[in-house]
């Protein structure tokens, strides 16, 4: 069995919620990447989501936008990602999920993408710019290699879609918990809630795990309620980019221990 | 031949393998709601009528088919006509597509506006109809091209509009594109992105290619009155293509040439250039497959050119199917052959161009030395070069012909 379907159903019959944590391959030192994730697991984290580095991230705010240039200055491709994934792999069986943009994807070739991942280990796909009218092949090269693609859903998306979506997803299903970019934002869970609501309603083949925004454990904690899990991107890796700050693996650790804690609370 | 044009894009925003929608899911449902929209307006007469009559008495359409008789005499060989798209209103063929989206923009309820820009004639354009039509106007902007287009950053102020400097990537039209996606992926509830060219996801380079194609229809029917047949070429400058496909979408099924000119910067050879379709490879920018230039990696490389409006490392889908089809050629010509164009243009035409405009321009003196006495030529004159001035007169200055020519 697909190693991240395993663990979300395994958290669903425990009554607890996933947490997948985004990191973007290569950030903010190339070798830090590796030993970071493996912090994180033994932090507390579920999933870990790599982030292939794109010069054009339309998808992201501020942060991981830096973040996704500091990691190309730093020569991160989507080879040196596919072999991060290779060395974490070898020291612990967290379920990976690559995170991208479909050119570089696509420019690899497809077929070679999931090929990769299988091959190092990989367990999911994410291509943010890739929606369901434009996935047939990508679905099927995935499907046949028992790698989940998982799409993402929006506050824009209608029920119509959040249906056809739900059946076309397979692993989890993304949900963007407000509309806009990746990032922290005020106010977020209030906003969250009434999408996550209506989400919960029409979706009914995936665990649903809530992005975008989410930067403390307070956020964490309320969002989760209404699904099976958050996911974490900006609010960790702006821990990670400061500069000078040789306690970055340790506060990034406890960062993620408080959210740990205030989920399982 | 025949009736390819009409068919496309399909269902799916595809121009043979080209086109398409690969945008954030946040954006879908506003591309499946302007998809709509536009399909209803597109036989609408009440809709066709507001447009035709503020395209005639606010832009000053039709413009011109103008004889150009010194630069024929010039190169003595066939008749040069140029499409006087630098007498639209705002100087640029970019109001013919703002007017109508901003039209569209109306039509779904929208008040808030926004827009990515280049050479800022696009911006001006946007800035200009939202001002008209009372709706509040963001227009994103890199601050490279802020620098060298600074009349058109103060004439968008002046108009009201929100100038956003761009200051990530490359500070050129490529990084505020992406920063007006990433304000529409969160405001896309109440604003409208109104897109300059024929790029970006579907159905914007179908909408964007019908509102230019004005220029073709118009052409053929003063050229049909002047010379009493189509021309043999067809030249214009391309850099997301919006002006070319304006002036060619209605000649397609003719036995007319296309000739597309991007900017070859400081040479094709070098990385410092901005023709797409003659170096680039088939990629994803911006929401649609089409010709990029990137790397071997997939990421996306920087453009160049002097001229802010061509300077950007895609192009419109639709062009990527007519160079795969061979329907349309694809050249290039340099930031110098460009400028000298230009000049050449104001001296003896009286007319200065836009430095986009000045690379089709240019093209004539390879196109002119091969063409017949009897070869008409049509060439977009897509904007004039007011905007220019202050990047014009740096080149010149920092050039070694700078004596000879200035």
């Amino acid at each position: 069995m697909n190693r991240l379907v395993a663990r979300l159903s395994a958290l669903r019959a425990e009554r607890r919620k996933a947490l997948s944590l985004f990191v973007t391959a290569g950030y903010s030192i190339a070798e830090e990447t590796v030993p970071l994730v493996i912090e994180l697991v033994t932090s507390g984290a579920d999933v870990i989501e790599l982030g292939i580095p794109f010069s054009d991230p339309i998808a992201d705010g501020p942060t991981i936008q830096a973040s996704s240039e500091v990691a190309l200055r730093n020569g991160i491709t989507l080879e040196r990602t596919l072999e991060m994934v290779k060395q974490i792999r070898e020291r612990c069986d967290i379920p990976l999920v690559l995170m991208g943009y479909a050119n570089p994807i696509f420019k690899f070739g497809l077929a070679e993408f999931l090929d990769a991942c299988k091959h190092v280990g990989a367990d999911g796909t994410i291509i943010a710019d890739l929606p369901l009218e434009e996935s047939d092949e990508y679905r099927m090269h995935a499907t046949k290699r028992d790698i989940a693609s998982i799409f993402l859903v929006a506050p824009t998306t209608t029920d119509e879609r959040l249906e056809q979506i739900d059946r076309a997803s397979t692993g989890f299903l993304y949900c963007i918990s407000v509309t806009g970019v990746t990032g922290g934002r005020k106010a977020l869970a209030a906003q969250a809630e009434s999408f996550l609501i209506r989400a919960r309603k029409h979706v009914k083949s995936n665990p649903l795990l809530a992005g975008f925004g989410i930067a403390t454990p307070n956020d964490a904690r309320r969002v989760a309620m209404h699904c099976d899990g958050i996911i974490i991107g900006s609010a960790l890796i702006e821990l990670l980019g400061l500069p000078h700050n040789s306690h970055r693996l340790e506060q990034a650790s406890a960062f993620v221990r408080a959210i740990r804690t205030a989920l399982d609370s | 031949m025949k009736r390819m044009a009409e068919a496309l894009p399909d269902q799916k925003g595809h121009f043979g393998t080209y086109g398409g929608r690969f945008v954030p899911e946040t954006l879908i449902p506003a591309l499946q709601d302007l998809e709509r929209a536009y399909s209803a307006v597109k036989n609408d007469s009440s809709f066709q009528k507001e447009l035709s009559m503020l395209l005639k008495d606010y832009v000053g359409r039709p413009t011109p088919l103008y004889f150009a008789k010194q630069l024929t005499n010039h190169y003595g060989e066939g008749k040069i006509y140029f499409k006087r798209e630098d007498l639209c209103h705002t100087g640029a063929h970019k109001i013919n597509n703002t007017v109508g989206q901003i039209l569209l923009a109306r039509q779904l309820g929208k008040q808030r506006i926004i827009a990515e820009t280049g050479a800022g004639q696009h911006g001006v354009a946007t800035a200009t109809v939202a001002a008209m039509m009372g709706l509040r106007c963001a227009v994103y902007m890199g601050t490279e091209d802020m620098t060298r287009q600074e009349i058109n950053v103060a004439r968008m102020r002046l108009l009201g509009a929100e100038v956003i400097p761009v200051t990530s990537g490359t500070k050129t039209l490529k990084d505020a594109t992406n920063e007006a996606l990433r304000d529409w992926v969160t405001n896309v509830r109440e604003t409208f992105y109104v897109i300059g060219s024929v790029v970006g996801p579907h159905p914007y380079p179908m909408i964007v290619r019908d509102f230019q194609s004005i220029i073709g229809r118009e052409t053929k029917a003063q050229m049909m009155q002047r010379e009493g047949r189509f021309p043999d070429y067809l030249v214009a400058c391309v850099g997301g293509g919006s002006n070319s496909i304006g002036l060619f979408y209605d000649f397609l099924e003719d036995d007319v040439k296309m000739i597309g000119v991007e900017a070859a910067g400081l040479g094709v050879e070098t990385s410092y250039h901005a023709a797409t379709l003659t170096a680039g490879t088939p990629g994803i920018l911006h929401g649609s497959y089409s010709y990029v230039l990137q790397d071997n990696a997939g990421q996306i490389l920087p453009a160049h050119s002097i001229s802010a409006g061509l300077d950007y490392p895609g192009v419109g889908p639709e062009h990527s199917y007519l160079k795969d089809r061979g329907r349309v050629t694809y050249v290039s010509v340099t930031d110098d052959e460009a400028l000298e164009a230009g000049l050449m243009m104001t001296r003896i035409e009286g007319i200065l161009p836009a430095l986009e405009s000045s690379h089709a321009i240019a093209y004539l003196r390879y196109l002119m030395p091969k063409s017949s006495v009897k070869d008409i030529i049509v060439v977009n004159l897509s904007g004039r070069g007011e905007k220019d001035l202050t990047a014009i007169t740096k080149a010149f200055n920092q050039s070694r012909t700078s004596e000879r020519l200035l």
